[in-house]
């Protein structure tokens, strides 16, 4: 069967069957098993109010479940076992970890992972900020605005492709065709460098592809923040004769101080789970390696998925802080 | 812009310079790749693509016609005709007959011809050869040319990579592929996921706070925990690697979002809408479908944003869910980072097929970013 003939029947299965369980299970509740009428009227409409959020909520919750809950548990058991060959598997205690802690490559990637820890959410938001304080009551901002934001709609594979013609470089003497190698020779600089092979430093140039996309994500969301701060403030400000300087860091950061967490936090847990840009851009050669590549390699090219699932769990273990918060925010909101 | 007191008229425009600079920064690299895609492999190869809008010196290596062309004028034998191909405004400043000295001659001045005759190149490339004895050989002598040379723009690559290219390099199938895996992936979950969020706004039942910081907790979970544990589950039911899988899959990691967003936007709508229908007698199935999706507009088409620039992006998901090892099923941005891989040199294939994959959510952005930033909003602020 053509896969866009198999794609329009699962959108007309998908669809329809959500419609269809959603309909007949309210009809089933409401007709056949507790019905509106007969002796036990008010106990049977009150059993039904009982029960119909839970037919609501059920393809979500065996969704969510299978593909969200479960791996969780099941991840955490496979990174304590080991295949046996010819099937099934067999505990091994933590002797997979063992294994991954005694790998340069790991270390690599964790020391990697913090240096993207520090820099990126950190300049995203710096950028982010910048760019929606300067626009802000600019005649054109938005337009300004929509263009630093489109970073945002793009691929990070598409990122990569973009981001490797500009760290090109061509051999000393032609014309150079990446642009920072351009201004590199234009401003004195001797041989053209291979940006991406410069161990340490190449992890600046990955990052900055994440900044590149993330600060739009930023800016929007600070941008709505600063729109946020009352006007009183700033103009009393204004009045006690603050420069413009004093009035963003002294007045309006310190109001949008919850704004900046939220999204120094979700810049956070995107740069935890970077794979992309690392895979297609170096493929975590030349000291690049990254967790999430890590594991990629351990499950799917050494074939190693105890090491591999141990490797995933530290990628948990880093966003369960960041997992904790946000639900205690949600829960202290909720009352 | 009307000054405000606290702000002087020097600093504005230093801020709107900033600005400006700021988006050129930021808009520098895309441009880059949209102009490379535009230009033939010698061009990258040979100039950055910045130079691409104006004129630019070259060094060509062309030929005269075949010494087929030649009449007799006289007693002479005689080939006339352009070093450039018709319409093109290239202009030479220096030229030469051999390797060695490219830079011979000036335009308008006469060259021996080591083979015999001489020829004589205009500043517009139109040249006439001149010979007493007949010219031979297959081929016209080589002419060597400093010209300058107008901008240039070819959709030759467009074509390669989108109709007549060969496997690796044409883009029309993973094209499909990609749309064939983001449809379903994103109308699926949104229905799920409406349903769900309305019993966690409007129903009350004993647990419902627990599951929605559940839901807050998943959001941030990382989907590379799932790939084993799932791709085990999908070969132990049977379909294996395929879209049944990959649409499964985007399903799952989906709703989270998707359930929180609409929550957080049904939970915003007037009480006093849902309690008079209520009275009226609507089952909450007819309130759901006649008062709350058509009011939850906005929201869901947020959400069905957020999912298909996600689906339509993704690598990792596709890799491990959907492409099999005889590759009938790749999505573009796989197959791009195989180019990177094969073909890293090739930028015209590269940029061609990189700008193919993201023109469709560079297209969606522009169209629908109200709803894409309210989304965010909504989705991040709460």
């Amino acid at each position: 069967m053509h896969p866009a003939i198999q794609g329009l029947l699962t959108i007309a299965f998908g669809v329809g069957g959500c419609v269809g369980y959603f309909y007949f299970s309210n009809l089933v509740l409401d007709r056949v098993i507790f019905p509106a009428r007969g002796a036990h009227i008010a106990r049977n409409i009150r059993r039904a109010n009982m029960i119909r959020p839970w037919l609501f909520l059920l393809p979500a919750l065996l969704a969510l479940g299978l593909y969200l809950a479960y791996p969780v548990v099941e991840t955490l058991r496979l990174s304590v076992t080991e295949r046996v060959p010819g099937g099934g598997s067999e505990f091994v205690g933590l002797a997979n970890y063992q294994q991954m802690l005694a790998e340069a490559k790991f270390w690599e990637a964790l020391q990697n992972n913090f240096l993207w820890l520090l820099v990126v959410p950190a300049a995203s938001t710096a950028f982010g900020l910048l760019a929606a304080q300067l626009t802000d009551r600019l005649a054109w901002g938005n337009i300004a605005k929509s263009l630093i934001f489109m970073p945002m709609a793009i691929s990070f594979v598409g990122a990569a492709v973009i981001w490797k013609l500009v760290y090109d470089a061509r051999p000393e003497g032609t014309d150079q065709i990446g642009v920072l190698n351009a201004i590199y020779i234009y401003f004195g600089g001797d041989a053209p460098m291979q940006w991406l092979t410069i161990p340490f430093w190449n992890n600046f140039f990955l990052m900055m592809v994440l900044i590149w996309i993330q600060t739009g994500f930023a800016m929007v969301i600070l941008s709505a923040a600063l729109r946020g701060i009352p006007e009183e403030t700033v103009e009393a400000a204004i009045v006690d004769g603050a420069g413009p300087f004093q009035i963003f860091f002294k007045i309006k950061v310190p109001q949008i101080m919850d704004t900046i967490v939220v999204v120094w936090t979700t810049i956070t847990i995107v740069v935890l789970k970077v794979f992309d840009i690392v895979f297609a851009m170096t493929n975590g050669q030349w000291e690049t390696q990254v967790l999430a590549n890590y594991m990629y390699d351990k499950l799917f090219r050494a074939n190693d998925w105890g090491v591999g699932s141990a490797s995933a769990m530290i990628i948990m273990l880093l966003v369960l802080p960041i997992l904790v918060w946000n639900v205690y925010n949600a829960r202290r909101e909720m009352r | 812009m009307t000054v405000i007191a606290g702000e002087k008229p020097a600093l504005i425009w230093a801020l709107r310079l900033s600005v400006v600079l700021l988006v050129g920064l930021w808009l520098f690299p895309t441009l880059g790749l949209l102009v490379s895609s535009f230009r033939t492999a010698d061009q990258i190869a040979t100039s950055g693509w910045w130079r691409a809008m104006f004129p630019s010196e070259q060094n060509l290596t062309l030929r005269t016609d075949p010494p087929s062309e030649q009449v007799q004028d006289g007693d002479l034998y005689v080939i006339e005709g352009r070093l450039f191909a018709d319409g093109t405004e290239s202009e030479i400043s220096a030229w030469g007959t051999s390797a060695r000295e490219p830079a011979a001659y000036l335009p308008g001045e006469t060259a021996e011809l080591r083979r015999g005759g001489t020829l004589t190149v205009a500043e517009d490339g139109a040249y006439r050869l001149e010979s007493v004895d007949e010219i031979s050989g297959k081929r016209g002598p080589r002419v060597f040319v400093t010209a300058t040379v107008p901008p240039e723009f070819t959709l030759e690559n467009y074509e390669t990579v989108l109709i007549s290219g060969n496997a690796t390099d044409n883009m029309a199938k993973a094209f499909f592929n990609t749309l064939t895996v983001t449809i379903p992936a994103t109308i699926i979950p949104i229905l799920v996921a409406a349903f769900a969020a309305y019993a966690l706004a409007w129903m009350e039942f004993p647990g419902r706070a627990l599951l929605v910081a559940a839901i807050v907790g998943l959001l941030v979970v990382p989907l590379q925990l799932a790939l084993i544990p799932l791709l085990k589950f999908h070969n132990e039911i049977g379909i294996g690697k395929g879209y049944i899988g990959v649409w499964m899959a985007h399903t799952g990691f989906g709703l989270p979002l998707a359930i929180y967003l609409l929550r957080n936007y049904m939970v915003g709508i007037p009480r006093d809408i849902i309690e008079n229908a209520r009275v009226d007698g609507a089952t909450d199935f007819m309130i759901f479908v006649r008062i709350i999706l058509p009011l939850s507009f906005p929201a869901l088409a947020s959400f069905a944003i957020f999912q298909f620039l996600w689906t339509w992006n993704d690598l990792l998901v596709a890799m491990v869910f959907l492409i099999d090892a005889t590759g009938e099923t790749t999505v573009m941005t796989k197959q791009i980072v195989e180019l990177l891989g094969t073909r890293g040199g090739n930028w015209e294939i590269l940029a061609t097929s990189a700008f193919v994959s993201i023109a469709v959510p560079l297209a969606v952005f522009f169209a629908m970013q109200k709803y894409l930033v309210r989304g965010l909003l909504a989705g991040s602020v709460k």
